[in-house]
């Protein structure tokens, strides 16, 4: 059998399992949930002002709820920003891609592989976060049935395969955050630019939306769409910020994509 | 129709602004061929390879890998193998997770050569270890095994025994003649003249970026030329004899001391020792002296021009 995508794709998990960034990554999205909930427990009372906040010593599924929206800000931005700013970088620094383009696999192949190990991270970050969070909290809360949005009472099973659902809605924004850290690593070649400029960048984007004036742009920007699973937890469900986080980070992440892609095929491999 | 050639290089080039690192460069390797690249630092001979290998792309002209274009796709790297620079790895992964890697993005067979490409570079008993832990002679030897899991038929070296130790150099010189032997057609760059002759049967010498010279070992050896050294009581008495004396030529003056001069025949060198004796210039040192491979590859790396030599002969005239 000819190498191709699916060959990069299995070496770049492997080498992800081979490197401390990666635990670092995925300790934390384990590690935070945890935290939150010991914190919780031991000191009573609970984030009253946001969403679900109010649910978190009723319930253990709140309490992933109430993480994404606090991890919204930086700390997911940041996990992914993790592995995707260095995987282009990392090969800049190994100086090794000089090594793997000249074995027989394309560039364009390398480079896919490489987005599809990103996405794979991404995904089990939100993955663990969700598990961890959701395992912890019904330890600490119980497995009991949450208000929704709409001040309707969701039974727990349901409200079980809501947030999980909400947990894939979520991985939207995140997956377009994975592709602006993906353009930034093969833009600076440099892996601490690129996770430090996709951070700015997800912040940066948060603030526009403060602007005045720049209120309407509110729903278009990346930030917004990390709120778009909340349309799950409304009855009826409310698709149309799902739908529109769709194609806003699509706009987002498509042309990073792109451009990345279109620099790693013609860049010169030349140790510079 | 003719099999094409390992190596076809057409008005290559490649500059980094206003530097001008690779410079129309013609080059074919038939194959077969140990063919040395030779030039000093910085004559762009690791810039050539990297766009041999299609790693950075030329700013003119074309490479061919048995007929196949390098630029296109990396299926002009079937059968081709090799290295510039130091050979790079994962450090935080072994030697032989390394090379399982690399087999797998070489597809085919490659892994199943593993073993016994650490076993030829002597690395077996260090394969378990992290990259990130290895000498750079350990490097470089990886390089080489990384390099023979594709089974090449042409490998391309860039200084592949800088840094190594005597035996490290020696072993590594050992194993490119006995992949030549077996058939491997190997291009090798380097600043080496030593190891050139050595190894080489055709050479290319770069300065600049340009080719000074381009053709077999043999013919560079004879270009070179041999001549003889004079040294006398009066060496500016013995010049003037010296280019009046039927069947010399080339006399020069040498910046130490001495002249050195061609002879057309043994017979024409003995006139001159008796000519000078007439003179009165009485001759202290005459001796045939073949000029080294060395002072060819200075000239032609070193000269004001390529192929022309300082001449301090030119200066003294100059002066009076
Ligand atoms: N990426 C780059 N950007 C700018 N200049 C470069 C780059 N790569 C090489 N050069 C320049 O091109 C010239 C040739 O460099 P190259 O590395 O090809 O030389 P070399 O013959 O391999 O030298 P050495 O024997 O020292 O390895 C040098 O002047 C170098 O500074
Ligand atoms: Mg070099």
């Amino acid at each position: 059998m000819s190498p191709g995508v699916f060959t990069v794709y299995r070496w770049e998990l492997r080498k992800l399992r081979s490197q401390k960034r990666t635990y670092l990554g995925l300790g934390a999205a384990a590690l935070v949930p945890i935290i939150f909930v010991v914190a919780l427990a031991t000191r009573g009372g609970g984030p009253n002002d946001v969403a679900f906040g109010r649910y978190v010593h009723d319930t253990g599924l709140a309490i992933p709820l109430v993480l994404l929206l606090f991890g919204s800000v930086w700390m997911f931005p940041l996990i992914t920003a993790l592995v995707a700013g260095d995987i282009v970088a990392a090969e800049d620094r190994n100086d090794t891609l000089k090594t793997i383009l000249t074995r027989s696999v394309e560039r364009h192949q390398v480079f896919a592989g490489k987005i599809l190990a990103t996405f794979t991270y991404a995904v089990a970050a939100i993955a663990i976060t969700g598990v961890v969070s959701l395992s912890a909290g019904i330890l600490a809360s119980g497995f009991n049935s949450i208000v929704s949005l709409s001040g309707t009472r969701i039974s727990a099973t349901e409200g079980l395969g809501l947030v999980g659902a909400s947990l894939l809605v979520y991985l939207i924004p995140i997956v377009a955050i994975a592709c602006i850290g993906l353009l930034f690593s093969t833009l600076f070649r440099n892996s601490a630019a690129a996770i430090v400029g996709t951070l700015m960048f997800s912040l940066l984007v948060q603030l526009v939306g403060i602007l005045p004036g720049l209120e309407g742009l509110g729903p278009y920007l990346l930030s917004t769409q990390f709120n778009a699973w909340q349309g799950l937890l409304r009855s009826p469900i409310d698709w149309a910020p799902i739908v529109r986080a769709l194609w806003v980070c699509a706009l987002y992440g498509i042309p990073a994509l792109v451009a990345a892609g279109l620099v790693f095929l013609r860049r010169d491999v030349a140790g510079d | 129709m003719t099999a094409p050639a390992p190596i076809e290089v057409r008005g290559l080039c490649k500059s980094y602004g206003e530097l001008v690192a690779v410079d129309d460069v013609d080059l074919t390797v038939e194959a077969g061929d140990v063919f040395g690249y030779l030039g000093p630092n910085g004559a762009g001979k690791t810039t050539s390879l990297r766009m041999m290998l299609g790693l950075i792309v030329p700013s003119a002209g074309s490479v061919r890998l048995f007929g196949r274009d390098p630029q296109v796709s990396v299926k002009a790297l079937a059968g081709v193998a090799g290295f510039v620079e130091a050979p790079s790895f994962y450090p935080y992964l072994n030697g032989r997770t390394n090379l399982d890697l690399f087999a797998a993005l070489d597809g085919g067979d490659a892994r199943e050569r593993i073993v016994e490409a650490l076993e030829i570079v002597g690395l077996s008993h260090r394969a378990k270890d992290k990259v990130g832990t290895y000498s750079h002679g350990m490097r470089q030897r990886l390089g080489i095994a990384a390099s023979l899991l594709r089974r090449p038929r042409l490998l391309l070296l860039d200084e592949p025994a800088t840094g190594l130790d005597p035996g490290g150099m020696r072993d590594m010189r050992d194993l490119i003649r006995n992949l030549s032997g077996q058939g491997m057609t190997v291009l090798l760059s380097s600043h080496l003249l030593t190891e050139v002759e050595e190894l080489c049967n055709r050479v290319a010498i770069v300065r600049e970026g340009r080719v000074a010279y381009q053709g077999s070992l043999a013919e560079l050896r004879r270009q070179a030329g041999s001549g003889y050294l004079l040294r006398t009581t009066d060496d500016e008495r013995a010049r003037q004899v010296a280019e009046a004396q039927a069947g010399i030529g080339e006399v020069q003056i040498r910046a130490e001391s001495g002249l050195t001069f061609s002879a057309e025949s043994e017979s024409a060198v003995g006139a001159l020792s008796l000519a000078l004796a007439e003179s009165g210039t009485l001759a202290l040192e005459l001796s045939p002296r073949h000029a080294t491979l060395e002072d060819l590859f200075f000239r032609l790396t070193e000269g004001e021009e390529a192929g022309a030599a300082p001449r301090p002969d030119r200066a003294l005239e100059g002066a009076t």
